[in-house]
Parts: C-alpha cells; sequence; structure tokens
C-alpha cells in the first residue's frame, strides 16, 4: 500500500476538503469556539451525517461505513488543518472505539447512534492532575448486575459538558470497569473548564450517586483503555500533522510576500532554515502516522510502539511549526486576531494531552524492553 | 516489527528471489558465525576487502546494475538497492574503498554520459580494479560554491594541461585515476558553461598528493595540487563545457541505495549502542532513557520514510531535494547517537582504548565490539564532518527551502 496514492483516501480527503471550505473557515473556526456547546451543530451534521465521518474505521456489522484506521486519520489530518471545533474526536476515536473494543454486544445500539452523528459521547478517565491511568480513576461503583451507580469526579474531560453520552473508567471491587452515564443523569454535575484551546472544550466532572450501565469487557476494561489511548495518541499525531502543515503553508506564504530591506523575507537565510527545519520535521513525520494508523487494523502487536513514538514526535514537530509561524509573522503573528494563536494553543494542549512526549519516550524504553529499572 | 514494513510502500519485496540470491550468496560466501566487518582488525578487514572484491567481481555483484557487456549484473536499480540492503544488515561492503566514487559516481555517470568509447575503456576497467578512482571536486576557495572552481585545463595538441589544486579529495592515496571538476572556458562563459569535468591519471610528475590530518587522528583525504597535470583529448566526462551537469548528476546516483541502507547501518548502531547502555547500566538514568527514545524514533521515521521514497524511486520518480531531508536527519542525528554513548563512557570516553572503528564514515560497521572506547570515541569525532561533507547542513537547507518550499534565492 502506498499512502501517497491511495484512492480511497484521496476521495475521503476531497469530501472532508470540500465541507471544510464551506463550513470550516477561520471565521466558522472562531465562531463555533466562543459557543457554550463548543463546537456548530450543523457543521457537525454535515460531518457527521453527508461525510459519514464518525463511521469511518467501524465495520459495517455496527452501523459503521467500513474502511480503517488510515482512513480515519485522513478525517482528522483534514480537521487538524482546519481546527474546526468539533465532536468528532471524543465521540469516535475515544467512546467508539472504547465500546467497539469492549466487544459488548449490549453497546450496540449506542455504537449506532454514535457513528451515525445521532448522539456524541466521550471518554472520563483522567484523575486529579491529569493521569490517564485506568487503576487510578477517582470514581467509584457500586451495585450490582443491571444496577449500578457512581461516585467521584474526573477532570479534562473533552466535550464533558456537551456530550450526550459519557463512557466513565470507575473502580468497582477495586478493579477498573467502564460504564455508560447518559448526559443528563441524576447526580451528574458538569462544570466546563476554561480552556487555553478553545477549539477543544472541557470540562470537570462530579458524579454522586450517578446511575450508571455497566459495560460488559471481553478482556479488561484496563486493556480496552490502554488500547484507546494508544490508537488515540495516533489519532492526535493525525490531527498534528495537519495542523503543522497548515503552519508550514502559513509560514511559507507569508515569507514570499512580506517585503522588508527590499526583499522578500524568505530570500533571507534564517528564514529558510526555519522553515527548512519545521519541514524535516513534519517530513519524518508523514510516513510514520500512516503506517501507525494502517497498523491499527492490520498489525495491531506494533500500534504501543508506533504510538508512542508518534505521539512524541509530532507534538514537538507542531509546537516547532506553530512557534515559528509566529515568529516568521512577526507581529502580527502575536495577536488574537491573526490565526497562528489558533494552532500554537492546540499545538501547546495537544502535546500535553493523552501523556507529554517524554511519558511517550519512556513508554518507548519501556515497550522495546529495554534496561532493568524500568 | 516486519508488520511494519508491509504497511508502506512495498519493501522492494517484488524482487523477493533476488533477495532470496543474494542471502543465499553471503551464506555461501562467509564464515558461519560472521558478525560483520566491524569485528575485524584494520588489517584483517584490509585483506578481507580485497579478497570480497574479487568475489563479488567474480559474481557481477559488484556492479549490479551496469550492464553486461561491462562486467555488470543486468540487475535493476531496485534489486540493487536490495543488494545494498543485504550487505549492508550482513556488515559487507559492496566493493572496495574506492568504488562509491568509481561505480557509484564516475562510472554511473559515464553510463548516463559518457561516449561509447569511453564506457567501453573505463568501465569493465573500474570493475576489474585496472581504474580506481577518487573525487577532484572542492578546492580551498571553493566548497559549498563549486560553481566557481578554479583549477584550469587548456588544451594543448592533443591533450588538457591542468594547473590548480583539490582539497578533500578523499582516499586519493590508493586510487590511480582522479576524475577533476575544471574550468576550460574563456572569460565570456557563463561560470557553469565554462565547466569540464576531466578524468586524469594520477601517477604523472604533475600531480602531487599529500595527505591531509583529520580530527580522528586519520588521513583519509588529500589535498592534491595539479601543475601542468596531463590527460588526454576524448576524456571528458559528457563533453567540453558539460562539466556542471555531469558533477551535479553525478551527486545524485546513489541516493536510491543510500535510501535502503541507511536505515540497517543507523539500525544496527543503535542496537550497538544499546548493548553499550544496559551494559553500563546507564537506562537507570531518566535522561538517558529519553535521550536513546529520540534516537530510536529518528532512526524509525528515516526507516518508515525512506520506504515511502523507495516506492516512488521504484516508479521511476527520480529522488530529488526529498535526499536532503535524508541527510540532514541522519547528519544531524549521528552526533547524539554517538555523543550519548560517550556519555555513558564518561572519563573513559576521555582516553582512547579498544579497537578502532573499522570505518569513518558514517556508522561503525555491524560485528563493531559495543564497548570499544575507542570506536565511539572516533566516530563521535568523525560525526562532526558528515554534516560538513556531502552538501553542509546550511546548503541542504537552503536547497529544502528553495525547492521544495520555493521561497527565493
Amino acid at each position: 500500500m502506498d499512502f501517497s496514492t491511495n484512492p480511497d483516501h484521496d476521495s475521503i480527503r476531497q469530501s472532508v476538503r470540500s465541507l471544510l471550505d464551506k463550513l470550516g473557515t477561520e471565521q466558522d473556526v472562531r465562531r463555533a469556539m466562543e459557543t457554550e456547546r463548543g463546537y456548530d451543530t450543523d457543521a457537525w451534521a454535515a460531518l457527521s451525517q453527508q461525510v459519514g465521518a464518525a463511521a469511518v474505521g467501524v465495520p459495517e456489522e455496527l452501523g459503521g461505513a467500513g474502511f480503517g484506521f488510515a482512513e480515519l486519520a485522513v478525517v482528522l489530518e483534514e480537521l487538524g488543518a482546519a481546527l474546526l471545533p468539533s465532536p468528532l474526536f471524543a465521540t469516535r476515536v475515544l467512546a467508539v472505539e472504547a465500546l467497539v473494543r469492549s466487544g459488548d454486544l449490549g453497546v450496540r445500539p449506542e455504537i449506532e447512534s454514535l457513528v451515525a452523528g445521532e448522539l456524541t459521547a466521550t471518554l472520563a478517565l483522567s484523575a486529579t492532575g491529569g493521569v490517564w491511568a485506568p487503576g487510578k480513576t477517582e470514581v467509584v461503583a457500586r451495585g450490582e448486575r443491571e444496577e449500578f451507580v457512581l461516585d467521584g469526579h474526573a477532570s479534562f474531560v473533552l466535550d464533558g459538558a456537551a456530550a450526550d453520552v459519557l463512557v466513565v473508567a470507575a473502580l468497582l471491587d477495586g478493579v477498573p470497569h467502564l460504564f455508560l452515564v447518559d448526559g443528563r443523569a441524576e447526580g451528574l454535575h458538569r462544570t466546563p473548564l476554561e480552556t487555553v484551546d478553545l477549539t477543544r472544550h472541557q470540562a470537570r466532572i462530579v458524579l454522586s450517586a450517578t446511575p450508571a450501565r455497566l459495560v460488559q469487557c471481553a478482556e479488561s476494561a484496563e486493556s480496552v483503555i490502554a488500547e484507546v489511548l494508544d490508537v488515540a495518541a495516533i489519532a492526535l499525531a493525525a490531527e498534528q500533522l495537519g495542523g503543522a502543515q497548515r503552519c508550514l503553508d502559513m509560514s511559507v506564504e507569508h515569507a514570499k510576500n512580506r517585503i522588508q530591506f527590499g526583499r522578500p523575507i524568505g530570500s533571507f537565510q534564517a528564514i529558510k532554515h526555519k522553515c527548512a527545519n519545521v519541514l524535516l520535521e513534519l517530513d519524518a513525520a508523514r510516513s510514520a502516522v500512516w503506517t501507525a494508523a494502517w497498523s491499527v487494523d492490520h498489525a495491531p502487536e506494533d500500534v504501543p510502539v508506533l504510538a508512542a513514538m508518534v505521539k512524541a514526535h509530532c507534538s514537538e514537530m507542531y509546537e516547532l511549526a506553530a512557534r515559528e509561524c509566529i515568529q516568521i509573522h512577526g507581529g502580527i503573528g502575536f495577536t488574537w486576531e491573526f490565526a497562528a494563536q489558533l494552532y500554537f494553543k492546540r499545538a501547546h494542549s495537544s502535546a500535553l494531552m493523552l501523556g507529554t512526549p517524554h511519558d511517550h519516550r519512556e513508554a518507548l524504553v519501556r515497550r522495546l524492553g529495554l534496561g532493568t529499572a524500568v | 516489527m516486519t508488520a511494519v514494513v508491509e504497511a508502506g510502500a512495498t519493501d522492494l519485496s517484488a524482487d523477493a528471489a533476488f533477495r532470496a540470491e543474494v542471502r543465499g550468496f553471503l551464506e555461501a560466501n562467509l564464515p558461519s558465525g560472521w558478525r560483520g566487518v566491524g569485528g575485524l582488525t584494520p588489517g584483517e578487514y584490509e585483506e578481507f576487502r580485497a579478497h570480497w572484491r574479487s568475489l563479488l567481481t567474480a559474481h557481477r555483484l559488484i556492479a549490479p546494475a551496469w550492464p553486461r557487456e561491462y562486467g555488470g549484473g543486468g540487475r535493476t536499480a531496485v534489486q540493487s538497492a536490495i543488494l545494498a540492503e543485504e550487505f549492508a544488515r550482513a556488515g559487507v561492503p559492496r566493493g572496495g574503498a574506492n568504488d562509491p566514487f568509481s561505480i557509484q559516481m564516475i562510472g554511473n555517470t559515464l553510463l548516463a554520459l559518457g561516449s561509447e568509447s569511453q564506457k567501453a575503456r573505463f568501465l569493465p576497467g573500474i570493475i576489474d580494479g585496472t581504474y580506481v578512482f577518487c573525487q577532484g571536486f572542492s578546492e580551498p576557495g571553493h566548497g559549498s560554491d563549486l560553481g566557481g572552481v578554479t583549477t584550469r585545463a587548456r588544451r594543448d595538441g592533443g591533450e588538457w594541461v591542468i594547473e590548480g589544486q583539490k582539497i578533500w579529495t578523499s582516499n586519493a592515496l590508493t586510487a590511480n585515476w582522479i576524475f577533476v571538476l575544471c574550468r576550460t572556458g574563456d572569460e565570456s562563459a557563463s561560470r557553469h558553461e565554462g565547466l569540464t569535468l576531466l578524468l586524469v591519471p594520477l601517477d604523472q610528475p604533475g600531480i602531487e598528493r599529500r595527505p591531509i590530518r583529520m580530527i580522528n587522528g586519520t588521513s583519509e583525504f588529500c589535498e592534491t595540487f595539479f601543475t601542468g597535470a596531463r590527460t588526454q583529448v576524448g576524456l571528458e566526462v559528457g563533453g567540453v563545457g558539460g562539466g556542471w551537469r555531469a558533477a551535479t548528476g553525478l551527486l545524485t546516483f546513489e541516493r536510491g541505495e543510500t535510501t535502503a541502507t541507511l536505515p540497517v547501518r543507523f539500525r544496527a548502531e543503535l542496537e550497538r549502542l544499546r548493548d553499550l547502555l544496559e551494559s553500563r547500566h546507564a537506562l537507570d538514568d531518566p535522561l538517558v532513557r529519553d535521550e536513546f527514545a529520540w534516537c530510536w524514533t529518528r532512526v524509525e521515521l528515516m526507516r518508515l520514510s525512506g520506504l515511502n521514497n523507495l516506492a516512488r524511486w521504484e516508479r521511476g520518480e527520480p529522488i530529488g531535494p526529498e535526499s536532503s531531508l535524508e541527510k540532514l536527519m541522519w547528519s544531524e542525528l549521528h552526533g547524539r547517537v554517538t555523543g550519548l554513548a560517550c556519555r555513558a563512557l564518561g572519563d573513559e570516553a576521555t582516553t582512547y582504548s579498544g579497537p578502532d572503528p573499522s570505518s569513518y564514515f558514517l556508522c561503525d560497521e555491524p560485528g563493531a565490539p559495543a564497548g570499544s572506547v575507542s570506536s565511539w570515541v572516533k566516530v563521535h569525532f568523525s560525526a562532526l564532518g558528515e554534516t560538513i561533507a556531502a552538501g553542509t547542513s546550511e546548503i541542504q537547507r537552503n536547497i529544502v527551502a528553495e525547492r521544495v518550499l520555493g521561497l527565493p534565492r
């Protein structure tokens, strides 16, 4: 498979791009991010129903569109480039992956609604301080069989305040499990966080005897969550690729057009080298992100290493691209009004979310089986 | 991680039969327990290399992609890359120390641009070792700015007479011929139009080779002085005034193969580094772990990009400015790998001990002992030259900015 000339990818990319050309302009982004919900419902309807974005990579027998994770990565890359706020990541990458991977036949109706864009969802896993590890969840479950209640709290829940359904990690008898919670459930309090990146809303949730439904995991919930986190890291890397490319495009365009000292600033070596450095990191990322996305379906045993690798690399790459974009634009780059700040904040938050570059390099060493102290 | 390889490109797997043939050759001709030339002493390596080259010549594996009429293997470019990859993995050389210049550079240029008589004379002779070439491009006054070279050649009857000086002439002492970029045009000719690439025999009174000692202590390259040096008319590659085209074309010929071999060699070097770090318990330090993971990631990124580039090259798309990205990547990575080794060695890396590296350019060869201090330290110093030779990092960045991104000159 040669990713550069894959016709499926081309057609998916084209559909998403045409949609974003109409509904995902910078103006649309700024307008959507200021809303309470955090995204535009018409744009989401178009994305999920016309393009079927939430169904990509989900098997047809579960109501999905077929295709694979590599095709979903194309969608995410385009969205990352446009920065259009959307419940796609939280719904499709976090919640749907968790539900599908659980193997629980009982959640099929929920999966079908989610991939059809009828409902939105998210995953609540992070404990205080942003620790994304199932064993550290600060939600506790009690009850049995069909009737459970949850107590506790979770933070940094993506689209946490607006999601129709939450997949919540909670300890039942000290063991992590996954539960489905309705967004309007009794005892659920959702408080939006004031986020740096306004294109990606987050919330803190508090649960007090909140009714919940157990998601039966064929393997352990812990292993499901671990898989979801790796897949999410790859998904985020695809977004980061799109965003970084857009930053480089803006930088190069400006460097060609901005005249100072009687010549375009792109003729100065310092500017050329900044752009070349960003391209070097971007170009290196591309094949790796595509390989990682492909491996989700075709070589899952390679995913843990690839996920750690691409998330660490793409986080640093996107931060570099966004920072240099601001630098190359000079004073304008520093303004609220100019697009660079939106990308910088997305780069900043993406780098810290789901594990920092250092966390992922540490995981990589462990997954490669190196050293004794780990 | 072989499954990962299937994801991108073709892994050159269309030629699985040829790959099996190469592996069979290696197995039949290498001693059991062979770890790579890195495990040999310099003396043993020299002996092995001479014998190995004869073997490759006899099997038409020394210039696999050249036409059989010249002694080549008549193979495709892809098969040549497969061979390069397998040889890198086995830790055996492709030929003699000068063959990158004789075969990959001038030989391939002759195939593309040479006259029939030049091809008939030099190609078989390059293969059988009659002609051993080195490269005369850079001058003290012109390194990055090669287009301005001043070594001059003027016609004198049936000969060219050459005056000037070349520098950084690698492996000049083991060569018997040199290809020299000379100025032949008069003042009215443009910079590039006035250049000619001449083939010149080295063993003559008008040429003096003086070794230059490098930071790593060896003298692999020379200054080469031309004082009334002579060569026959008819030995212009690409014609009189065709020197710039020949020289720039020459530099592109080895690219498909380095894409295939570099990740193999760098991965082998990383494995040696890992052994070193584990033996010193250096991986207990989280900063060392972080740096190792960074290096490992770089090599893997190179490998995956390489697979994509190879797929395009296989389809006949030329590898252009992407090779600058590849060069930037590995040359800037290398110093960090060797730097990490030196850090683990600590005070030991302020001294020399243990066997010297068997090669000073790129990574040390597979089979080199993990703990050899001299090996790591000397390659660490050699790595300083890798961001300078074959196009400095600054020039590579300019190339990328101008030719890939379209930024103005």
